[in-house]
């Protein structure tokens, strides 16, 4: 019974640590482009979503209908004035610049909100919950998860039932060849540079109702993220989800064993699944 | 006849080395141009360079009076100039039938070419709509090329080496489509290695030699010989 429950927490964990990888999967899937500064820019959009709550007075889960829109643009943006400038066939220069935004958001939340812990304060229902007979379940967690799955299933029929999912692969697929086609690379990049900080907008709002947060906490969520991106299968979103689902899962059991080992649990999974499958759960076959 | 397209002294550089000499190359409307030419003969680099792929370093290309040159590829399909490169160069990730969809992408407005009229031109391609389009036959990949290129209702198609590595039979099935194409109104330049079929769907040929047209002129005004010396590149003393 302790193990169900275990491994349910543990999946329900795996979805927050979807939530933080799908951005990553998605714009690595489409330029090629590890984006170092991920995790640093979901605790950007928790400042912001902190900030028009604090502000306008709205629920968390209602300023993050105003911060998504703006986190879209401020992708839009930096894919566009910088990214763009630097992707090319090295790819040293964009993990540089992403490595450097990492910084300039690190150093400027700090100057702006002060090294403080903060927490986004969502009510009753962070305490919530549904008892389900077998394992009772934190009604966070559980949307948390259902998110996770929410933004997957979308993002998969955003690139499979779409034209513009049709010039995301194109363009990922050969980017010379989908200018012939009238495609622009560099527009379809800042699309989908944005709609990965929508995506880690929402990562944003369950990372912060879910636990505090500080400007130095980004690069962990990087790790996870990235980790997650690896075991599902570099550029596959559903793979991204069940990347997330192993790490939360290892952490889970590890923790049961012994709480200092779930950290280290997560990350022996990861070395774990990448001895076994170099190439990760679902690997693209094109890739 | 019209002039739809004119290329004028156009020189091309791939980094320090000079891929063509100042070319000049006038496409009627209506008609069929062929170039043809020895490998590294600078063909290639000519339809890059009109489509915008390659950066042209002088000279020009304009499309019904409108100047075209160093605007960038997207913006040339847009204007109605469509390439089948070399090599298909098919979406892996796209079924065929989104390999078709995808040349649509930039298009507005309506058109003589629709997914309907690509299929029943190629029957091949509605049945094998579903399968990823590199999953096809050499020749069938070539129609979905030749499909995907004429579903942004082109005014001018260049289609570089549509016979390189297929069967005779496969060649002879896909320039069968060549009159409807035409009588679609789309005008057409083909780069082909295959000099016997080049005379027998061109209007005008043009060699090509090291960069330059070295020789130019209708099929049946070109003797054997000419087009023989200009092609292996001999001289007479």
């Amino acid at each position: 019974m302790i193990l169900v429950d275990t491994l349910a927490q543990g999946l329900l964990l795996g979805g927050l640590y979807a939530l933080f990888a799908a951005g990553l999967s998605l714009v690595f899937g489409i330029m090629r482009l590890v984006n170092l500064a991920h995790g640093d820019l979901i605790i950007l959009g928790a400042y912001l979503i902190l900030t028009i709550s604090t502000v306008t007075g709205l629920h968390p889960f209602l300023a993050v209908l105003l911060a998504a829109p703006l986190m879209f643009g401020l992708g839009w943006l930096l894919q566009t004035h910088i990214l763009n400038r630097v992707l090319g066939t090295d790819i040293l220069p964009p993990l540089l610049v992403t490595f450097g935004l990492s910084v300039v958001i690190q150093n400027g939340l700090l100057a702006g909100f002060t090294a403080d812990s903060q927490k986004l304060t969502a009510g009753p229902i962070e305490a919530a919950s549904v008892n389900l007979g077998v394992v009772t379940l934190g009604v966070m967690p559980v949307l948390t998860f259902a998110s996770a799955v929410a933004v997957v299933f979308a993002l998969n029929q955003l690139f499979y039932r779409t034209a513009l999912g049709r010039a995301f692969r194109a363009t990922s697929d050969d980017a010379v060849t989908a200018q012939l086609m009238g495609i622009r690379p560099q527009s379809i990049f800042a699309i989908a540079t944005g709609l990965a900080l929508v995506v880690a907008t929402i990562a944003a709002l369950f990372l912060g109702t879910r636990a505090n947060f500080d400007p130095s906490i980004g690069p962990a969520r990087l790790l996870y993220a990235f980790e997650a991106v690896i075991i599902g299968g570099l550029g596959s979103l559903w793979g991204t989800l069940a990347g997330g689902i192993v790490i939360g899962m290892a952490q889970a059991l590890g923790a049961s064993v012994n709480p200092e080992w779930q950290i280290l649990s997560g990350h022996i999974a990861f070395v774990l699944v990448l001895l076994i499958r170099p190439r990760g759960l679902f690997p693209r076959a094109n890739d | 006849m019209t002039a739809l397209l004119r290329i004028s002294g156009l020189t091309a550089h791939y980094g320090d080395f000079q891929a063509l000499f100042g070319v000049d190359l006038t496409l009627n409307e209506g008609e069929t141009v062929a170039i043809i030419g020895a490998n590294g003969a600078g063909k290639t680099t000519l339809m890059r360079a009109i489509t915008g792929v390659a950066k042209v370093t002088a000279g020009s290309v304009s499309l019904a009076d409108e100047n075209l040159t160093r605007l960038p590829a997207p913006q040339i399909l847009t204007r109605g100039i469509a390439m089948v490169p070399e090599g298909r160069k098919l979406f892996p990730s796209l079924t065929v039938e989104e390999n078709l969809l995808i040349g649509a992408h930039a298009r507005s407005g309506n058109g003589y070419w629709t997914l309907d009229r690509v299929q029943a031109m190629f029957p091949i391609l509605r049945e094998r709509r579903q399968s990823p389009g590199t999953a096809l036959s050499g020749g069938q990949q070539q129609m979905v090329a030749i499909g995907r290129a004429l579903m942004s209702n082109p005014r001018v198609l260049l289609c570089d080496e549509l016979s390189l590595g297929l069967a005779p039979v496969v060649i002879k099935e896909i320039y069968a489509a060549f009159p409807q194409i035409k009588a679609s109104g789309t005008s057409i330049i083909v780069v082909e290695q295959d000099i016997g079929q080049a005379l027998r769907v061109a209007d005008h040929v043009h060699c090509m030699m090291e960069g330059r047209i070295t020789l130019s002129g209708r099929p049946a005004d070109l003797s054997r010989d000419a087009i023989h010396d200009a092609y292996f590149g001999v001289t007479h003393a």
